[in-house]
């Protein structure tokens, strides 16, 4: 296995829906070298996905202008997803969505990527840059919960 | 960079006999694939139970996944029985987080998910 502890790999997509893939293959090829679990490797594919999908959709309006920012760093025993946008970032916590709710046409049908991401990581916060300039999701998975 | 969405609309039969309808989606189900996945739905709706095979599909996101939560609202409206199987057992946990098992029975296989309904 190559070590990869400590190092850092950054990658810009464009905000334009689809390319979270790109994100997600790479987090996926990280994770691999890593030893992470086939399952945990899902896991984060689809936590770095959903994402990326806020980050272009919402945080930069598919203003294609403007990039994502996507970096993965590896320590230890965790890695470590940042995923950055120009938006101003979360005002409301992820909620569990109610699916009753939802087939009866009283909640939105769409709206479960920052419940995923927060069901799927070890770690998930969203943060607002202090100065305004954007705002990041930091994603944090662990080795550790291969044994759990 | 998104596999186009493709959904096919077969016949089947479950265990008494009876005529069921299966929507074979390949490729990703995704925020585009609206039409088609809806599209094909509505080539169904109202007209009995119907299964929904996902062996073909590689990445569905939430965005993919409101749109099964749209087919079980349809589904529901009327009485009409859905049952899903062919997820990988990534989706199956994410379909199960989100609810959608409660509405639709998440199967291994075809037969399986034929018998159920």
């Amino acid at each position: 296995m190559v070590e990869t502890t400590g190092t850092s790999v950054e990658v810009r997509i464009p905000s334009r829906l689809g390319f979270e893939k790109v994100a997600m293959a790479t987090a996926a090829s990280v994770a691999r070298l890593k030893g992470f679990s086939d399952e945990r490797i899902e896991d984060l594919k689809t936590a770095v996905a959903e994402a990326c999908i806020n980050a272009i959709e919402h945080g930069n309006q598919l203003n294609e202008k403007l990039s994502v920012g996507v970096i993965l760093s590896t320590r230890a025993d965790e890695l470590e997803v940042k995923v950055m946008d120009n938006g101003a970032g979360i005002s409301k916590p992820p909620h569990k969505p109610d699916i009753d709710r939802k087939v009866h046409g009283e909640e939105d049908a769409r709206g479960m990527g920052m419940f995923l991401i927060q069901a799927l990581v070890d770690e998930a916060e969203w943060v607002r840059d202090s100065k305004g300039k954007g705002s990041y999701v930091r994603l944090v998975i662990r080795l550790d919960k291969e044994n759990e | 960079m998104q596999t186009e969405t493709r959904a096919t609309i077969d016949r089947t039969s479950g265990p008494n006999g009876a005529s069921i309808a299966v929507l074979r989606f390949s490729g990703d189900i995704s925020s585009a694939s609206k039409e088609p996945v809806l599209g094909a739905w509505q080539n169904v709706a109202g007209s009995g139970p119907v299964l929904l095979d996902f062996s073909k599909v590689d990445y569905i996101n939430s965005s993919g996944i409101a749109l099964i939560i749209q087919i079980l609202m349809e589904a529901d409206k009327t009485g009409q029985k859905v049952a899903a199987f062919g997820l990988s057992p990534h989706f199956q946990k994410v379909f199960t987080m989100v609810g959608i098992g409660k509405y639709a029975g998440l199967h291994k296989d075809e037969a399986t998910a034929a018998a159920s309904l």
